[in-house]
């Protein structure tokens, strides 16, 4: 029987392989990635909680959706940072931007 | 119910593999690729909580939406797979052990939480629910929600435009 914990368990592990991505990758995108992983952890979670705690409210899902529609912003606004990084410096390596200004 | 047991072990191993090279790869290509069964994966996962219309949009937005982008701003600014750039920095052991550290306490706080479970099933369609309260209880999110998108459309234009 697939139990609340199962989830929880799954989710955490989602999240620290992601967190282990943020924290390794030099190019932005790639950290950007691991961004998506943590956010998809974290929705686990609420729906998990709307399924075995609260089923007759839905307010997981609601959370879920607006985490789907946060991440999006954050991937367009991310994307459209790095690619304004890359022309500039010519490069997408987090640990080679080290200029305050342009 | 075996049968979701076995769903749930194999959506498991898909979303644990895949996402083990979304961070590992070492071209960026295949991590952005890999991305893919992570995500569907966890629609999946959604399809065993009963949440319907969440697996639909994640596979909409995030499979179909996000990933091709990611793959689009690799592709315009690696030039290529990445292959022959290091594609980690110097903190691996570091950033290990925190992550480790990290898993290790959430696993211990929720293994020891007594949860309020409740045996109540889900609704077997919760789409209208999910409608409804959007629409009533927290159409101040659903606002702010389209406020932040538009937000982020006109940055993302502005951010990206080429400078005349």
């Amino acid at each position: 029987m697939i139990g609340l914990q199962h989830y929880l368990i799954l989710s955490a592990l989602l999240f620290a392989i992601g967190l282990f991505g943020v924290l390794t990758r030099r190019n932005a995108v790639a950290v950007l990635m691991g961004v998506e992983l943590m956010l998809n952890a974290a929705a686990i979670n609420f729906v998990a909680f709307t399924h075995f705690v609260s089923p007759g409210l839905v307010r997981g899902h609601v959370a879920a959706l607006v985490i789907i529609t946060l991440a999006a912003c954050e991937a367009v606004v991310g994307l459209a940072l790095v690619i304004n990084a890359y022309r500039h410096l010519d490069t997408i390596q987090v640990d080679e931007m080290n200029l305050m200004k342009g | 119910m075996a049968g979701e047991a076995i769903a749930f072990y194999i959506l498991t191993g898909m979303i644990v593999t895949a996402a083990a090279i979304v961070v590992g790869s070492k071209n960026i290509v295949h991590a952005g690729v890999s991305l893919v069964p992570v995500l569907l994966g966890v629609a999946g996962l959604y399809v065993l909580l009963r949440a319907e219309f969440l697996t639909v949009v994640q596979i909409l937005i995030y499979v179909g939406a996000i990933t091709v982008l990611l793959l689009f701003v690799i592709l315009l600014t690696e030039g290529a797979t990445g292959l022959r750039t290091r594609q980690r920095n110097e903190q691996v052991p570091l950033a290990a052990a925190v992550a480790a550290l990290f898993l290790v306490t959430l696993l211990v706080a929720l293994t020891r939480t007594p949860w309020a479970l409740t045996n109540q099933p889900s609704a077997a369609y919760n789409i209208g629910a999910v409608g409804t309260s959007l629409f009533t209880t927290y159409v101040l999110v659903f606002e702010v929600a389209g406020l932040l998108i538009l937000a982020s459309l006109v940055g993302a234009i502005v951010i990206a435009r080429k400078e005349s």
